[in-house]
């Protein structure tokens, strides 16, 4: 079953607070992961391959590096999920 | 025709490793000494990579030199004569030539002369292909005892401007005596390959490019695609690690010792957390002062346990390599 903008956006904020800290109202779709979360590639693949099996879809390796912004990943996800 | 009866041999029924000896790079290099080229600092590379400072040898010292100084010191813990070796296997990608081996020159040096001597090219993972080896020798009677060395000299691989993988290199070498054992001290190894990532680590230039390169082209350097490897070196080797605990027929909460290749502190983070190990068993993270020594950093990272903890030895220790290739091998070996 296809998942929500917000269902996605709200699983994914709790992954990077889980790898991160960061709060998860922080986490916004605008958001540069590594600009404006500052969040490293190491940390972006785990919350990656956690997000894989969180929402049951494939991520890429090729695709990791075109997930810029939370957004972007809330869209591959989503659009993976239906 | 009539069958003619033929001599075939017939080995120990165990092995097992006898001591281990280890050899580091003479200068100690710390994250300042490297940041600058890689626009980078201390605090960066120590949140990265755990790494606080690695150890690389002095210009003069070879790969060679290293593996001889670590192989010296396991014979001599294992208290057998080096003419008893019948077997030298060194694992390394840092041999100043195409041809012929370091391990001929190393035997030789360490007084094992004759014995068979080759070398094995399967980097970070080559040491745990040693041990398989040497554990497979002694029991089809090939050979009594194998001396099996990890040995590189990264530093000469190290691209100082080179964000992927350079500023974690270190220089050393580890070495293992195996012999024959009245019990069970080495498992049935796990290992395995996948040539599907043969680009994921490796060589930013071929010799050939470099040759032909009109002095545009740099001497090959060592890098990686960081990403691709953390995912297969955390969670595919994780089923590997696992593979190996059920093939020695144990579970985690048997082990003294955790010793993965020391290829990145995150990495060994995460290795245990997908683990679930007990806090009972202690984990080796050498990496932190002696940097990433691929088919070294898992003697040494053992070596520098056993000194740390004496009371580990004769302990359960699952150690793992993985690496360019990409290949893999794991097993459980008691402690010597």
């Amino acid at each position: 079953m296809a998942l929500s903008t917000e269902e996605v956006l709200a699983g994914l904020a709790e992954l990077v607070n889980d790898e991160t800290g960061i709060a998860t109202d922080t986490v916004e779709l605008d958001k540069s992961f590594t600009d404006d979360l500052d969040i490293d590639s190491i940390s972006m693949m785990t919350i990656v391959v956690n997000a894989e099996e969180k929402f049951d879809v494939k991520i890429p390796d090729e695709e990791v590096k075109n997930l810029k912004t939370v957004g972007d990943a809330v869209a591959f996800i989503t659009a993976a999920s239906a | 025709m009539a069958h003619i009866e033929l001599n075939q041999s017939v080995g120990a029924s165990f092995s097992r490793i006898y001591a281990l000896g280890a050899a580091r790079g003479d200068i100690t290099v710390t994250n300042d000494d490297i940041a600058g080229p890689i626009d980078s600092t201390d605090e960066w590379i120590r949140q990265r990579t755990g790494i606080i400072t690695r150890m690389r040898a002095s210009k003069d010292v070879t790969a060679a030199d290293l593996a001889t100084a670590a192989a010296k010191e396991a014979i001599a813990k294992a208290g057998i004569d080096p003419n008893q070796i019948d077997a030298v296997l060194i694992s390394t990608i840092s041999n100043t030539v195409q041809t012929p081996s370091m391990a001929a020159l190393v035997a030789d040096r360490v007084g094992a002369n004759p014995a068979a001597a080759y070398d094995i090219s399967a980097a970070c993972a080559g040491y745990t292909y040693g041990i398989a080896q040497a554990d497979s020798f002694i029991r089809s009677g090939l050979a009594h005892y194998v001396l099996v060395i990890g040995a590189e000299k990264l530093s000469d691989y190290a691209k100082p401007t080179d964000r992927s993988i350079s500023f974690l290199l270190g220089d050393g070498a580890g070495a293992a005596v195996v012999g024959p054992s009245e019990f069970p001290g080495i498992s049935p190894t796990v290992w395995g390959s996948d040539g599907s990532k043969w680009d994921a680590v490796g060589m930013d230039h071929t010799l050939a490019e470099y040759r032909d390169g009109k002095g545009e082209v740099d001497w090959p350097m060592l890098r990686q695609e960081g990403q691709t490897v953390f995912r297969w070196a955390v969670w595919d080797m994780a089923k590997v690690a696992q593979l190996a605990l059920e093939k020695a027929g144990i579970t985690s909460d048997q082990l003294a010792a955790f010793i993965p290749h020391q290829a990145n502190m995150r990495i060994i983070d995460e290795f245990a957390k997908q683990l679930k190990l007990p806090e009972s068993v202690v984990i080796a993270r050498d990496i932190a002062t002696t940097g990433n020594t691929s088919a070294a950093s898992i003697p040494l990272a053992t070596h520098k346990l056993l000194t740390e903890h004496p009371e580990l030895s004769g302990g359960l220790a699952l150690q793992i390599g993985f690496g360019a290739g990409l290949v893999f091998g794991a097993q459980v070996v008691v402690l010597p």
